[in-house]
């Protein structure tokens, strides 16, 4: 605007910076601190200005927490987990935008609705589903087929459902747990991208199927040949926030791996210092160092992808 | 939503949408009404089906000191770090807006703590406001023992509060700012010309028309402090002292893995769920309203 404020242009700098380095200095104070060896660390005040210790505190680390084994895993879960996020979110909304058949609106709903229904409120449950993955079929099958006899004995006619033969289908047990297979198919279905990819597709013109259609291309041919190069960028944004996302998945890896070799960089930040509760003072200057190599390749994907980033969370409005 | 373009198909539409439906039965609704039925049941001790208890689960839990405390303790976490994070990153958003000179670096830094996950964060504050090493142990050199979050409940409440809104204000920057840049430019420009200052423009005109993005980030904030709080909790407090800083999820996650009183956990889950839940349908109803009102 074109107009001379100059003690409010003053004071909107000043908050601007202030908040720079509210945003900036934690982040600083974990890459000084992961610079200097422990008693540096440990004085009161600490140093502000980075030390020569940096490479065998990294080294350190690096080594100790086996870091090379975590990120490798960390970074064939986030992959696999953002590749598969985006090919379940494209082809669901495929089938939901481009078919008619009676049940879509119903499909789309049921996957909508998980948005309320967060790993951290169900994580007891879906722990046992991990445990055993075929276990929710089974359950669902003896339900159907023992159906008739259980609403018999609800309504107080024991003796006919005692009459009726018990029916139970056993199915193999398939273990989840320490597994990559653990780590990756319950964070994969999306009900954000799922809803992103149908917002894209809606947008498409009708003319471009009829066209496709009148040039002979099946459903799967103009999926591929005109959708995919047409949702290039919307691909780049939800890769960005969904690699992030898994990235930095913390409680589900948690719980379902026990294994050191199974484990992920995120869970090791626990490892790196002493509980909270039983307070041995904690080796800050290799923790730190842990930290900020834990934080640094999100944060990269952020830094270099901001664009994409910033798109795909408008977009998707969570 | 009736398109008159479409294919025909039904087996390949459904060979399209099947994996994702089963997969969202698998690890959603499945677990789901595990939840209820273990909430509603008791599992013997001695082996055998589990029984039946109506609400006693609820009960146990209802009347349960702990859990009103941890219940009191999320509700208070959720208003403080919901309103520090709002007003700040509001502030933050409406002085970028204003486009000075440099504005482009401030709007870049300022979305980076988003990005780190939040043990990530809870490990990094935990270290900055350590009482004996660390940033803010400054403070206790000039006043010995004024800061101790392992020892004092309302420190440790105050670091949690702190870590968490310092993630989540990242997140809230960018939607205020992409709030304040749909505002159209010819009506900023209209009441510039009626007289109407930066500060005037800003109250009068701009704040009210940023109202659905604030309400969205408002019932976003109070979600997400009720569900990803876990991994900050988890590293800097552990729930302690003496349960100052045990939020509902954390209390379900000890309950349930540490304690293994599934039923119980269960019961508290259905609670949590129905918050969850309740707080999405509110947004729903806005997001409706605002595409209506659009």
């Amino acid at each position: 605007m074109i107009e001379r404020t100059p003690i409010l242009d003053f004071f909107t700098h000043l908050a601007m910076i202030i908040g720079l380095v509210l945003a900036a200095l934690p982040i600083y104070i974990v890459f000084v601190a992961s610079t200097h060896d422990l008693p540096t660390v440990n004085q009161v005040p600490m140093p502000l200005t980075p030390g020569a210790d940096a490479w065998k505190n990294y080294a350190t680390v690096w080594t100790k927490s086996d870091f090379g084994t975590k990120f490798l895993n960390s970074f064939i879960v986030a992959s696999l987990v953002t590749l598969g996020k985006i090919a379940i979110a494209a082809i669901s909304a495929f089938s939901i935008v481009f078919f008619n058949y009676r049940l879509k609106m119903v499909f789309f709903w049921l996957i909508f609705v998980t948005l309320m229904l967060p790993l951290e409120v169900r994580i007891v449950p879906t722990y046992a589903v991990a445990a055993n993955a075929l276990s929710p079929v089974e359950g669902l099958a003896n339900l159907i087929l023992n159906g008739p006899a259980n609403l018999l004995a609800f309504v107080g006619l024991d003796g006919v459902a005692r009459a009726m033969p018990q029916l139970a289908i056993k199915l193999p047990e398939w273990n989840l747990l320490n597994s990559y297979t653990g780590l990756i198919l319950p964070l994969v279905a999306t009900a954000t991208g799922t809803f992103l990819y149908r917002q894209f597709f809606m947008s498409i013109p009708p003319e471009l199927v009829e066209a496709a259609k009148m040039d002979g291309a099946g459903p799967l041919r103009f999926f591929k040949d005109v959708l995919i190069p047409l949702s290039r960028t919307n691909m780049a944004a939800l890769a960005t926030i969904m690699f992030v996302y898994a990235w930095n998945q913390y409680l589900w890896p948690l719980l379902i791996t026990t294994k050191p070799e199974m484990t992920t960089a995120t869970m090791q930040l626990q490892k790196l210092v002493p509980g909270p509760l039983f307070g041995q003072p904690p080796v800050w200057n290799e923790a730190m160092a842990g930290t900020l190599i834990v934080m640094l390749p999100p944060l990269l994907v952020v830094v270099f992808m901001q664009r994409y980033f910033v798109r795909g969370l408008i977009q998707a409005d969570k | 939503m009736d398109r008159r373009a479409t294919f025909k198909g039904t087996w390949i539409a459904a060979a399209l949408i099947a994996p994702q439906l089963v997969l969202v039965f698998i690890f959603f609704y499945w677990p789901a009404a595990q939840s209820l039925y273990w909430a509603l049941t008791l599992e013997p001790p001695f082996g055998g089906g589990n029984q039946f208890v109506g609400l006693q689960n609820f009960e146990a839990v209802l009347s349960d000191k702990l859990y009103w405390n941890s219940v009191r303790v999320s509700i208070l976490f959720a208003v403080c770090s919901t309103s520090l994070t709002l007003i700040v990153s509001l502030m933050l958003a409406a002085f970028v807006d204003r486009r000075l000179s440099g504005y482009q670096v401030y709007r870049f830094v300022y979305f980076w703590p988003y990005a780190i996950a939040a043990p990530a964060v809870g490990l990094a504050f935990r270290f900055i406001f350590a009482p004996d090493a660390g940033f803010v142990s400054a403070i206790n050199k000039a006043f010995p023992n004024l800061w101790n979050p392992a020892l004092d409940g309302w420190d440790a409440f105050i670091l949690i509060v702190i870590a968490n809104s310092w993630k989540m204000i990242a997140y809230s920057f960018i939607f205020f700012l992409a709030g304040l840049q749909a505002i159209p430019r010819t009506i900023t420009e209209a009441a510039a010309m009626d007289g109407a200052g930066v500060l005037r423009r800003l109250w009068d005109l701009q704040l009210p028309l940023l109202a659905p993005t604030f309400f969205f980030l408002l019932v976003i904030n109070i979600t997400e402090s009720f569900v990803d709080s876990f991994g900050i909790v988890d590293i800097t407090t552990g729930g302690g002292p003496a349960r100052a800083t045990d939020l509902m999820v954390y209390k379900i996650y000890s309950d349930g893995f540490k304690g293994l009183d599934y039923s119980l956990a269960a019961a508290q889950s259905i609670v949590l769920m129905t918050l969850v839940i309740t707080l999405t349908f509110v947004q729903f109803r806005y997001v409706e309203r605002r595409v209506h009102y659009k």
